[in-house]
């Protein structure tokens, strides 16, 4: 009998350290993991990945080639999505597309992460009148609306990818140092960093090797989301004009480009919004999905 | 309260010269000269040089920066549109009327939509109208706008006819625009109303009111709903500034003579003075709200009440 009842003890307990010396990656891919709507997310971001990294092998045609025998076909067996104005292969262009969006949507979020990140930091840790200096230039820089904003700076810039990506990372700045800033709050006078400063760590190492380490969960949720919403916002300014130039291939532009022929050939307009929303979507289930995984407050 | 109330607008003043710095600076680092925009490209150099001086456009940075906002704040004077020569508040405010209207449609259908499905999902958890509708959140907040306007177009303008596809004269047309504007307002407002109502409806008085026998219409109608939008209220406040600010695309789309189209008008034909202005009117317009929520909220909130007496 009470050799059984070790046996329970030891089978409650040895899961449990198993579970214990799991690195913190793998903890919360685990959980992550337990989410369907996450994990499908997840599914269509590598896709996404997968279909910018090897575009040239995936995709069948050429982006821009122009093939005017073709031009305004309905998605058939050798152009799957149809093609645009100019015959050029619609799934082609997506898959390329894919490509700018993603690196949009990513070095956005790497631009507001770095500056947002650091301001944030910087402000939280030192606290005083360099925080409050620092949080009103953010307060400043939301109060004017995130779109806004993002097209001002790219219209004194001009438009071209790089103005595009500076324009909408320096828009989301503001929400990183904000973050960031209540993340380095929360953790600020812990002990941990009490007995860095108390072994003569400089403020640089502190902030750059315990305390932003110690504050990712929040960034990265947000980071996640911030992509969806860069990759929007993106998309918008190239709708307008004001993004990626013809003919190179974006969500955005084909959109635009599509819509004063959407009374004849809507293809051309509904697989490059159905590519957005689905980008989207997924980064937000994603998002989501870290959300909880990353929760203390949901940890078994 | 009123103390309260006074902070705030002192502390909305360095924010708004704050945005007006920003976008002055951002036009004037822009290259470009502003006097061959105005002039043209055949303008002799004699009539350049006397525009420049005209318009103090030879002055130092900070100076330009002093009588612009000088002019703003003493004169309500914020510049002459460079392609309608017009004076830009003057364009605004013949806009702004139309994006006010089609922010307020918006928010009606949001709130007519978003809070009795966010209650009826928090009530009916996990059942099939909640997935429905929780899926139908996600999609609605994941959907571009402008592409959701071209599909609106596409079947209600295009295929049924049913509604004009442009223009905002007639209630018909007022329709599709405020829809697509509407559409994220509608998750957001569905998402918060159904979390927020889950909170409540496990809190300590709920059970209470049941555990005393009261009919459940009225536990969830006059108990739950009352404390639970409270934050829907704040969200709704933080959506109309948003709305307001951002019909740009959805203006565009639908040829909504509103504020949004006038500023991407103003980017595309490089009118300076009317993007510098719009900005900034488009600014303060959206701090405002803000605060206004922002004491909104101190007055329904009997707690953040308390907190500032």
């Amino acid at each position: 009998m009470q050799n059984e009842n070790n046996k329970n003890n030891e089978t409650e307990i040895i899961p449990e350290l198993t579970r214990k010396h799991r690195s913190p990656f793998i903890e919360v891919f685990y959980r992550l993991s337990k989410s369907p709507l996450a994990m499908f997310g997840l599914f269509i971001i590598l896709i996404l990945i997968f279909c910018a990294v090897f575009a040239e092998l995936v995709a069948p045609y050429s982006p821009i080639k122009q093939d005017l025998m073709h031009m305004f076909e309905t998605p058939s067996a050798s152009h799957w999505l149809g093609t645009d104005e100019f015959g050029r292969d619609i799934l082609s262009r997506l898959i390329y597309g894919a490509r700018v969006s993603l690196q949009v949507g990513f070095i956005a979020v790497g631009i507001a992460l770095i500056i947002g990140g650091i301001l944030g930091a910087v402000s939280g840790y030192y606290g005083g009148r360099l925080d409050n200096f620092i949080m009103r230039i953010m307060d400043v820089l939301l109060s004017i609306p995130q779109t806004l904003l993002a097209i001002a700076i790219v219209a004194a810039l001009g438009p071209s990818l790089m103005n595009l990506m500076i324009a909408v990372g320096i828009s989301a700045v503001p929400s990183y140092a904000r973050i960031v800033r209540s993340s380095v709050l929360s953790i600020r006078n812990m002990e941990f960093i009490e007995a860095a400063r108390s072994v003569g760590s400089s403020d640089l190492r502190i902030i750059f090797r315990h305390i932003i380490p110690n504050s990712m969960a929040p960034i990265i949720v947000q980071s996640t989301l911030g992509v969806a919403s860069a990759i929007l916002n993106a998309a918008g300014l190239s709708f307008i004009g004001l993004g990626i130039q013809p003919p190179n291939p974006e969500w955005g532009a084909m959109l635009s480009g599509g819509r004063q022929y959407i009374r004849d050939f809507p293809h051309m307009t509904l697989y490059p919004g159905l590519a957005i929303m689905f980008t989207i979507l997924a980064l937000n289930f994603l998002g989501d999905g870290l959300r909880d995984a990353l929760d203390p407050k949901l940890r078994r | 309260m009123f103390k309260y109330i006074l902070r705030r607008i002192f502390f909305l003043i360095p924010v708004l010269l704050g945005v007006a710095f920003c976008v002055f600076t951002l036009l004037y680092i822009t290259p470009g000269d502003p006097a061959r925009m105005v002039l043209g490209d055949l303008a002799t150099d004699e009539a350049i040089k006397e525009f420049r001086d005209r318009e103090g456009l030879n002055d130092p940075f900070l100076i330009q920066f002093w009588n612009y906002i000088s002019k703003a704040v003493f004169k309500g004077d914020i510049g002459r549109s460079y392609s309608t020569k017009r004076p830009v508040m003057t364009e605004i405010m013949t806009a702004f009327p139309y994006t006010l209207k089609l922010s307020a449609f918006a928010m009606i259908i949001a709130i007519i939509i978003g809070i009795p499905c966010g209650i009826i999902s928090a009530i009916k958890q996990y059942s099939w109208f909640d997935t429905f509708t929780m899926i139908f959140a996600m999609i609605g907040l994941s959907m571009p706008v402008f592409w959701l306007g071209l599909l609106l177009i596409l079947l209600f303008a295009v295929n049924l006819r049913w509604l004009p596809s442009s223009g905002f004269s007639t209630f018909k047309a007022m329709i599709l625009p405020s829809v697509a504007l509407a559409a994220q307002s509608v998750s957001m407002v569905t998402r918060m109303t159904r979390s927020s109502m889950l909170e409540v409806i496990r809190a300590d008085y709920i059970r209470t009111a049941r555990a005393k026998g009261q009919k459940e219409s009225i536990v969830i109608g006059v108990h739950a709903l009352r404390n639970a939008l409270i934050p829907v209220v704040t969200l709704c406040g933080l959506q109309f500034g948003q709305l307001l600010s951002g019909a740009i695309l959805t203006e565009s789309i639908f040829a909504v003579p509103g504020v949004g189209r006038l500023m991407v008008n103003a980017i595309m034909s490089r009118d300076y003075p009317m993007v510098q202005g719009g900005v900034l009117f488009i600014a303060i317009t959206f701090s405002v709200v803000n605060l206004l929520v922002d004491l909104l909220y101190a007055y329904i909130d009997p707690r953040i009440k308390a907190d500032l007496k």
